[in-house]
């Protein structure tokens, strides 16, 4: 069971929380060309190793925050709040 | 490559069983190929298989990291069907179907493929609605199905719960009879072996680590474990590490990769003689040949490379499979484990050039590409050999993503697939 850092509550077991993709990821201006939107929406780092990731302690607190995550070991790098860049 | 047949059985027994021929070889990299395929699984191996068989395009390798069939094709539930819901994939995934259906012959390799029947319940009036339209939609794609009530559901498979007051009461189901089950290992073993006799070098636990490419863009050939080898056409049919990959030469995907687990109980005498799914209920399972109830479900909720499998998706699954079956409650699980897979947002496969000039792609079959390695093989066989498209795979590009016109099975069929 991989356990992670709500940055209200401390340590919890991962079902207590769900995963919302790829971090840092900005929505480009509505008249953008189609590449850019297909980037946007569709292309995704998805490396092996470590991930900028969103989740939600969708069982407790509700806050949403950002992690780093290495995606082969599961470690949890770093936790951080919405709205400041990868550390 | 010396045949298998009964008579083959009986001399082999008669000399004792020393002298069976070796499989496949396990040749050294040559310098240099004219096609390589990066990942020995069914796709891989077929696809060789398809280019030795049908275009000849010269000396062609198949390269893993692994051992062949290592991947997902050994990590697989071996459920094969082709009850999709659009007429893209209905074409493709049937052609699919049939080419299993006499595989056995083609390979003169027994894959052992049981038409055992798959069965999608449904637990709602709403569900039953839903059901009605894929299978309007199957018929309207010339693919038979039917749709089951509460009692003939019951009768057909005793053991499911048929406690009107479950949590997911039986209303009905849809049986698709030509599904079934095909031994997974077969597949790789037999599409080896018949590569490999038609001159083509199985290059196992040899890891592609980068390309090498000219002034131009295009590959040149690729760096390995084993040292650089050089080619001008390179496939990539390396399923959850595609991105990986990918990478490698540069450009991305739009996939994403998760872990899939499958779960095998003790054996015990035979029960479940078709298999059985539940949408809502995310889990489906079959009883292999052995005695074995193989079960799987959705996939772990967050991206991983660690072919491991989370004990939070375990649970889930695994109560699903005791509210379709409850006597299953009982038994012990053997074995569990996990395989990588690679989704796209459509969960439809990109059988398409790359980017990069040279470099192919047969990736983002997801947790559903068993099913389509007869087809995928030759489909990407034609694409790599013609450099254009299969008829059957015109759908399944990297433009699509660009367009829009994504084959969105996941969202019309209800199915993971
Ligand atoms: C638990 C589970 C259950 C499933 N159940 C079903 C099912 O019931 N029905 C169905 O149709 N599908 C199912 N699938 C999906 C199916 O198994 C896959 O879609 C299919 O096997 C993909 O085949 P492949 O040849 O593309 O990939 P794989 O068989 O995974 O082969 C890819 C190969 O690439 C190699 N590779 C990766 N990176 C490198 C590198 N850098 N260098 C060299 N080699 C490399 C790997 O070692 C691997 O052998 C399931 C998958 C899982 C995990
Ligand atoms: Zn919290």
């Amino acid at each position: 069971m991989m356990r992670i850092a709500c940055p209200n509550c401390g340590l919890r077991d991962e079902r207590e929380f769900a995963y919302g993709g790829e971090a840092h990821i900005d929505r480009p201006e509505l008249d953008c060309d189609d590449q850019a939107w297909e980037e946007y929406l569709f292309l995704r780092a998805n490396p092996k190793g470590e991930h900028a990731e969103r989740w939600v302690h969708v069982h407790g607190c509700g806050v949403w925050f950002n992690l780093i995550r290495h995606t082969e070991t599961h470690e949890v790098v770093a936790v951080y709040v919405m709205g400041v860049a990868r550390p | 490559m010396s045949r298998y047949s009964a008579f083959a059985l009986l001399r082999n027994w008669l000399g004792g069983n020393t002298d069976w021929d070796p499989v496949w070889r396990s040749p050294e990299p040559a310098s240099s190929y004219d096609v390589i395929i990066i990942g020995a699984g069914g796709h891989g191996l077929a696809t060789a298989y398809h280019l030795a068989k049908h275009y000849r395009p010269g000396r062609i390798a198949v390269i893993d990291k692994g051992w062949l069939g290592g991947g997902n094709t050994g990590r697989n539930t071996t459920i094969v069907r082709s009850d999709y819901f659009y007429k893209e994939s209905a074409d493709f995934y049937d052609h699919s179907l049939r080419l299993y259906a006499s595989l056995s012959q083609e390979l003169n390799f027994n894959i052992m493929y049981s038409a055992r029947g798959i069965l999608n319940l449904a637990h709602s009036r709403h569900e039953v609605d839903f059901q009605r339209r894929i299978v309007n939609a199957m018929q309207l794609n010339g693919i038979h199905a039917e749709l089951l009530g509460r009692e003939e559901v019951l009768k057909f498979c005793p053991v499911l719960n048929g406690d009107p007051n479950a949590r997911f009461p039986i209303y009905g189901a849809m049986r698709q009879k030509r599904g079934g089950t095909v031994r997974h290992d077969a597949v790789a073993w037999g599409y080896a072996r018949a590569a490999d006799a038609l001159g083509v070098d199985i290059l196992q636990n040899t890891e592609v680590t980068g390309f090498r490419r000219d002034i131009s863009g295009g590959v040149q050939g690729v760096e390995t474990s084993k040292g650089f080898i050089g080619a001008t056409k390179v496939g990539i049919a390396t399923a959850g590490h595609s991105s990986v990959v990918a990478q490698m030469a540069g450009f991305r995907l739009p996939v994403a990769s998760y872990g899939l687990q499958a779960f095998v109980s003790e054996p015990v005498k035979p029960v479940l003689h078709t298999v059985i799914g539940s949408a809502v209920i995310g889990s489906y399972c079959s009883q292999s040949d052995k005695g074995g109830i193989v079960c799987g479900g959705g996939i772990d909720p967050y991206p991983s490379f660690a072919q491991r499998g989370s004990a939070a998706t375990m649970e889930k699954v695994l109560a699903g499979i005791v509210q379709l079956v409850p006597t299953f409650s009982s038994l012990r699980l053997l074995r569990q484990w996990a395989g990588i897979v690679d989704y796209t947002a459509d969960s439809s496969p990109i059988i398409d050039r790359s980017p990069v000039p040279g470099i192919y792609l047969n990736v983002g079959w997801g947790g559903g590409g068993f099913k389509a390695i007869p087809a995928g093989g030759e489909a990407f066989a034609h694409l790599i050999a013609k450099d254009e498209p299969h008829p059957l795979t015109t759908a399944f590009g990297l433009q699509r993503f660009r367009d829009g016109a994504l084959i969105d099975e996941a969202a019309a069929a209800g199915i993971e697939h």
